[in-house]
């Protein structure tokens, strides 16, 4: 928040990523979402992200929460306001409009 | 995969060729309707325009299915919010807190803006098949409502996935055993919008709306019911405070018990023309006539007389508000205020065009289940033709009719007529279903109305057929025998002045009678008379000739001697002389 303004967007300056990524069992879909993401943020966003993976096999109760159909499911839950993104996340442009990281 | 699936289910249904089971929904009338309910551990498409009851139905479907029949249920809800859900649960007399809390239901709201979520490659909707297991689980559910599903077609864009998801979802939804109503959306020609009835194949069940003469009905028709006999009509059906009500077309049956038992009409007259007994108690009466013939007030009568008997009427009332017409009986000298107050009568007044004709029919139906009377008055029923077609008013009053006759309730049916028509022609609908049919008619003669009364027919008992006058007087309704001459029926004052006519005429003939007697007495002693003076003169005649007789005999007797003094005197023969004079 008290850091400069970055030329990209200034959601980028923000301290702390949390993102979420809900799978449901190890799918070819949720590793390649995975792994697409570790990229993306690495690229993006080195150093101040946090990744959660929600498996909601195990906690099928933890879907509501974020209302999720779609497996499997990018949650932004900071910054605000959230953003969701289904898919694998193979589409990088998109991925990246999604998250505010690029202007849409 | 795929394949392998689909080898399961043929080979399935072939082998074990299970009768299809059913699981009944509680809906009152659809049980019925589908022979049993909807297919177990199947699933079920319920289609229909927006606001035909889909959402109810299902909800029903779930409630009926926790409470009755201990199979708890799994709401997924897309359109609505679990405030609102409760708002409409509780309309319907369901306690959605309730239900969860004892574990009978469990609720889950899918939510999804198409404006926040983006979609970047291959997904599928393992999070809802997550979400559906977890509800399940979380109650050991049976039933399952998706409503409705195909809000993920707006909400999320790529449709070739869904379309696959969604055949997953059904066949998953089989292999989990739980019998689901899945709701749709009605299409432009087509049941669902975004055609998910290619996934239901087992179950497909319409919903819809109409308006005829601005009434709105509701209607259902099953339109699909795999490997089962089903309802085929389209069947009528309400949406009130207990729910769903859907009204089989067609009748109940003709099974009920008919009752040797008889009661009052409230007229004495009347009961003697029916037979001397009255109506049987359990029987349908339909009393029609044109406008102001006293059709109301004769079911009044009947009415008043239950209630003394202390038993409990219902009346239902499309003409008159209940004060209205307590005033106007109480004018004919019959005060039905102090039933209403007692409770013996209850009176429902509306008009036809208040709802929609099933509406009534089920109202009625709920008010009779809850009052449970012997008498039941409908005033009129010709009143319903406006806001139905005669076919449906006929159908929908056999359905009334035996509803009362399969609870042994006494039903009276007004009708009325339209004026210069053939009375006997345009109750003939109606008349079929009627057990006794009076009929109440202007006889318009010398410038003067009055009403005369028949009973056109009256089934199980020997009646009167004999037209009666009918009048309505401050003491009430009396029958008076008509005249009946060479002129015609008289009522009235025609009546009276026939009458009059005939105390003169017999009073004439009376003194006829008197003198023609007077004539004859004197004629009798006119001729008692006259045989005196015969047998008078006679016998003054008979002594005459008598007297004659005596004399000539004497006179021989004295000739006689004379001769035999004249032969002694001559010496003759004595034996010669002697013959004649002895």
């Amino acid at each position: 928040m008290t850091s400069p303004v970055n030329a990209i967007d200034h959601d980028v300056n923000y301290e702390i990523w949390e993102l979420r990524l809900y799978v449901a069992g190890q799918t070819r879909k949720s590793l390649l979402a995975l792994s697409n993401l570790k990229r993306l943020c690495e690229e993006h966003l080195a150093g101040k992200y946090r990744i959660e993976i929600i498996d909601l096999l195990q906690n099928p109760q933890l879907a509501e929460g974020d209302q999720i159909l779609a497996i499997p499911t990018l949650v932004r839950r900071l910054p605000e306001p959230i953003r969701k993104i289904i898919g694998d996340l193979s589409n990088t442009e998109r991925v990246l409009v999604g998250l505010d990281i690029r202007p849409r | 995969m795929d394949a392998y699936d689909s080898s399961v289910v043929v080979g399935g249904t072939v082998k074990s060729s299970d009768v299809l089971h059913k699981v009944p929904t509680g809906i009152k009338g659809f049980d019925e309707i589908t022979v049993g309910g909807l297919p177990k551990g199947r699933a079920t498409l319920v289609c229909g325009s927006a606001g035909t009851g889909k959402t109810v139905f299902a909800m029903e479907f779930l409630v009926r299915g926790a409470v009755e029949y201990g199979e708890p249920g799994v709401l997924i809800a897309f359109e609505e919010t679990s405030t609102e859900l409760a708002q409409s649960f509780a309309s319907l007399g369901f306690d959605l807190q309730t239900l969860v809390a004892r574990r009978l239901l469990a609720l889950d709201f899918v939510h999804v803006e198409r404006s926040e979520i983006i979609e970047t490659g291959d997904y599928d909707l393992n999070g809802l098949f997550v979400r559906i297991a977890y509800a399940i689980d979380s109650v050991g559910a049976k039933r399952v409502v998706i409503d409705s599903l195909e809000t993920l077609f707006s909400a999320l864009g790529d449709e070739a996935i869904l379309r696959s998801e969604f055949r997953r979802l059904f066949r998953w939804l089989k292999e989990r055993g739980v019998t689901a109503i899945i709701t749709g959306e009605r299409g432009d020609g087509t049941l669902t919008r975004h055609g998910i009835e290619e996934y239901v194949s087992d179950c497909v069940i319409l919903l819809d709306q109409r308006v005829h003469e601005r009434v709105a009905t509701r209607y259902l028709r099953v339109v699909k019911y795999r490997g089962t006999v089903h309802g085929t009509n389209e069947y009528p059906f309400l949406i009130h405070e207990g729910g769903i009500s859907v009204v089989p077309v067609t009748s109940l049956g003709l099974t009920h018990q008919a009752s040797e038992e008889r009661m009052s009409t409230g007229v004495p007259r009347l009961d003697a023309m029916l037979g001397g007994k009255g109506i049987y108690r359990g029987s349908s009466v339909l009393v029609s006539g044109t406008a102001g013939t006293g059709k109301s007030s004769l079911a009044a009568h009947a009415v008043h007389a239950a209630c003394k008997r202390g038993e409990r009427c219902l009346y239902f009332a499309f003409e008159e508000s209940q004060g209205q017409y307590v005033r106007n009986m109480r004018s004919i000298g019959v005060d039905l205020q102090p039933w209403i107050d007692k409770g013996l009568l209850q009176f429902h007044a509306s008009r036809p065009t208040y709802f929609g004709l099933e509406m009534h029919l089920a109202s009625m139906q709920r008010t009779i289940e809850n009052f449970d009377p012997s008498l039941v008055v409908v005033d009129p029923v010709t009143n319903f033709a406006m806001v139905a077609t005669p076919f449906e008013v006929r159908s929908m009053l056999m359905r009334l009719v035996d509803s009362l006759k399969s609870r042994g309730i006494t039903g009276i049916f007004t009708s009325l007529t339209a004026g210069g028509s053939a009375l006997d022609e345009t109750d003939v609908g109606m008349s079929s279903l009627m057990d006794t049919w009076l009929l109440v008619q202007f006889l318009e003669a010398s410038g003067e109305r009055n009403r005369g009364l028949y009973v056109l027919k009256s089934r199980g008992m020997a009646h009167s057929h004999q037209v009666r006058e009918f009048s309505v007087s401050s003491h009430g309704l009396d029958l008076i025998d008509v005249y009946v001459g060479p002129s015609g029926v008289l009522t009235g004052s025609a009546r009276q002045a026939q009458e009059a006519k005939e105390r003169t005429e017999a009073l004439v003939r009376q003194q006829h009678t008197e003198r023609k007697q007077r004539e004859l007495a004197r004629k009798r002693a006119q001729l008692d008379a006259q045989i005196l003076a015969l047998r008078a003169a006679f016998e003054a005649e008979e002594q005459d000739v008598l007297a004659t007789l005596e004399q000539d005999k004497r006179r021989e007797v004295s000739l006689g001697h004379d001769r035999e003094q004249q032969a002694r005197l001559r010496q003759a023969d004595p034996s010669k002389q002697n013959g004649g004079a002895g």
